[in-house]
């Protein structure tokens, strides 16, 4: 182990703490396949940040440009992602705001139509007995699938927000590092962000009364750290990184995928890749 | 946490953070005041800068409603805000690239503009009651002409002048600030429903004809109340006013509808299982068929017929009512029925609208109503009425 690397794990073993019981099991499997212990899922799959290529406490903005990855392939829909989200920047524990979701795109024989739901489903919501836990539902165990996968998702860090572009007061805005935020001390709660967004990733907390989002957990990438959802995902299906480091995870998976991004169309030219969705994906 | 008790059901995929609906029907409400802050003002303009001399009964009145509904326009917005007392930052430090952050500018404009038209157009009567009287209410009228008392020819001639000019300022600012508000959804590309180049022409157009209705409602009501007969050349030239937009607003909504079908862009399929499902009643029946349509062949019934008399009253009366509940209809559904569209375009919510609350229907008729007994307490102290206007004009 070397000096450079001990904050980063002290903070890992923090953050383990306080993600609680339920958390720990997909903290010690990220463990586990950091260490190597556990194979990694997929043929084209990015070695694990390792914290080498993230920033020390002399936190400079202007050299990074962070961007997120998605390997939906790897994706198992346990939800660890989502829970730890809501832990670690509490978020509203209900099942209606989230800052990261699953969705699950199944594909049943004989049905031309796909079924996608997402952890917020009233099922779902019935399997995991609780809107602070949640789970998949085996919905699907006595139909015939004929074509399964997952998808998480989160704010996509465009480079052309729209919700930066309506908001009145700018209280919402785009980082040098490349990272959204919203200063939740001066924001009005218009919500007109929250319609803009073309992805569904904000949504008004009810305890701050102003737009709330995802930060890929801007309070821990700027400490070294991984956002909570990379941290604890067993399968590495999500990365993070900074573009600016070539030898980045990030760098790499967008360098050795064909990647695609969402809503393409939309020109937010959003900053999360992603690796095998399907066209009804958006 | 209101909210969360208040999630929307839904049918097929939504994304799970829009299982709540946002904008509630104080922000349908919003557009809907400031349609007819512009359309009353539409009725002022044609009078003053476009003589239409048979307007004159209508003039003064147009401009206090224009004025009474201006004051109002802000107080739903401040009801939905998660922070009303963080209201100013849009003014403060407005972010110039959202058309939110004019609102303030463009309202606040727009005010001011009203009251010192408003001041010079009711000058000779706010001179002559300050002569007049001696009580508290003759101090606040002295108050008023901000010492000036000077009602000469001269005087009168420069006011008039001051007048055409700002309701010729006042055509753009009225139009611009309605016409933003349409901006304000048809520029977000997020929602389909919404997002049309057409959005603030219609938006515009929809003000034009509930700001005209409402003033041949008010004018209709102020007469029964004041047992006085109604002008009804006055009348039939509101009736006309509205015949002739209302036209213009039911082809560029058409147009809009088509506009969308034909493109068919992803999701088009739920909006069409939309609008011929839940919208149905709401938008083809109500909006359309009923606020619309019905009043178009009414009014031009009896503009071909030479109706007159009683029956023109009531007819242009109903008329009006119609088309001031059209256009409400026609906020709800893009209001409402733009977030009840999923963004995935693969599935439906469905608001539902509460009693009581903070946003709910109760207050949402409250602030509507408001500005009508602020509009009743206004022509106590500044009668728009042609008698004293005449006398003293």
């Amino acid at each position: 182990m070397t000096e450079e690397s001990k904050p980063t794990l002290n903070a890992r073993r923090a953050f383990l703490a306080k993600l609680g019981g339920a958390a720990t099991c997909a903290g010690a499997a990220m463990g586990a396949a950091t260490l190597g212990i556990l194979p990694n899922a997929t043929a084209k799959s990015e070695p694990g940040a390792d914290g080498a290529s993230f920033p020390n406490e002399n936190y400079d903005w202007s050299k990074h440009e962070w961007a997120f990855g998605v390997d939906a392939t790897k994706c198992i829909g346990c939800l660890r992602c989502v829970e730890a989200c809501k832990r670690e920047n509490d978020v509203p524990q209900n099942a209606h705001q989230f800052r990261t979701w699953v969705e699950r795109y199944v594909h049943l024989e004989g049905d031309d139509e796909v079924h996608i739901d997402s952890q917020q489903d009233p099922v779902n919501i019935e399997a995991s007995g609780s809107e602070k836990t949640f789970r998949f539902a085996n919905r699907y165990k006595d139909a015939k699938v004929y074509k399964a996968f997952f998808v998480p998702k989160l704010c996509n860090h465009c480079t052309h927000p729209s919700c930066v572009q309506v908001c009145p007061t700018g209280a919402t805005f785009r980082t040098k590092d490349g990272v959204v935020l919203v200063d939740e001390t001066y924001c009005i709660g218009c919500r007109y962000c929250v319609q803009a967004c073309p992805y569904g990733a904000r949504f008004f907390n009810e305890e701050k009364h102003v737009a709330d989002k995802c930060t890929w957990c801007y309070h821990r990438i700027t400490k070294g750290l991984q956002p909570a959802c990379v941290e604890v995902c067993p399968v590495g299906a999500r990365m993070f990184g900074d573009r600016e480091d070539k030898q980045s995870p990030i760098s790499l998976f967008i360098r050795n995928n064909r990647v695609q991004v969402l809503k393409a169309e939309m020109g937010n030219a959003p900053n999360v890749y992603y690796v095998g969705i399907d066209k009804e994906v958006n | 946490m209101d909210a969360i008790l208040h999630f929307a059901p839904y049918t097929g995929w939504v994304y799970p953070n829009e299982t709540i609906v946002e904008w509630s029907v104080l922000i349908a409400v919003y557009p809907y005041l400031t349609g007819l802050v512009a359309g009353a003002f539409t009725v002022s303009s044609l009078y003053q800068v476009f003589g239409f001399e048979r307007l004159r009964p209508v003039a003064h009145l147009a401009l206090l409603t224009s004025l009474s509904f201006m004051i109002f326009v802000p107080t739903p917005l401040l009801l939905h805000l998660g922070h009303p007392e963080r209201a100013f930052n849009s003014t403060i430090t407005p972010h110039l690239t959202s058309a939110m952050a004019m609102f303030g500018f463009f309202a606040s404009f727009y005010v001011c503009l009203l009251i010192l038209e408003g001041w010079f157009a009711y000058r000779p009567y706010i001179v002559h009651q300050a002569q007049q009287r001696s009580d508290l209410l003759g101090k606040i009228y002295k108050l008023l002409t901000l010492g000036s008392y000077d009602v000469s020819e001269h005087a009168m001639r420069i006011d008039r002048k001051w007048i055409f000019a700002l309701a010729v300022i006042g055509i753009p600012a009225a139009h611009g600030l309605h016409g933003y508000v349409g901006f304000m959804y048809g520029s977000v590309k997020a929602r389909e429903w919404w997002s049309s180049d057409l959005m603030a022409v219609i938006f515009l157009f929809s003000a034009i004809i509930s700001g005209v209705s409402l003033l041949a409602v008010l004018y209709v009501a102020s007469c029964k109340l004041r047992n006085l007969a109604v002008d009804l050349a006055c009348l039939k030239g509101l009736a006309y006013t509205i015949w002739g937009f209302i036209m213009v607003a039911l082809v560029l909504e058409g147009l809009e509808f088509a506009n969308m079908v034909y493109k068919g862009h992803d999701g088009i399929d739920m909006i069409m299982h939309y609008v011929t499902g839940p919208l149905l009643v709401p938008y083809f029946v109500l909006q359309f068929a009923v606020g619309a349509i019905t009043p178009f062949l009414w009014l031009s019934y009896m503009i071909w017929r030479g109706t007159t008399g009683r029956a023109l009253v009531i007819g242009v009366t109903v008329s009006a009512c119609l088309v001031l509940f059209s256009v409400f209809m026609m906020r709800w559904n893009v209001v409402i029925g733009g977030q009840e569209i999923s963004k995935t375009g693969k599935g439906l919510l469905s608001y539902h609208l509460y009693f009581w609350g903070k946003e709910g229907a109760l207050m949402a008729i409250l602030v509507t109503l408001a500005p009508l007994a602020l509009l009743f307490g206004l022509t106590k102290f500044l009668p728009p009425w042609a008698e004293t206007t005449d006398a003293h004009g």
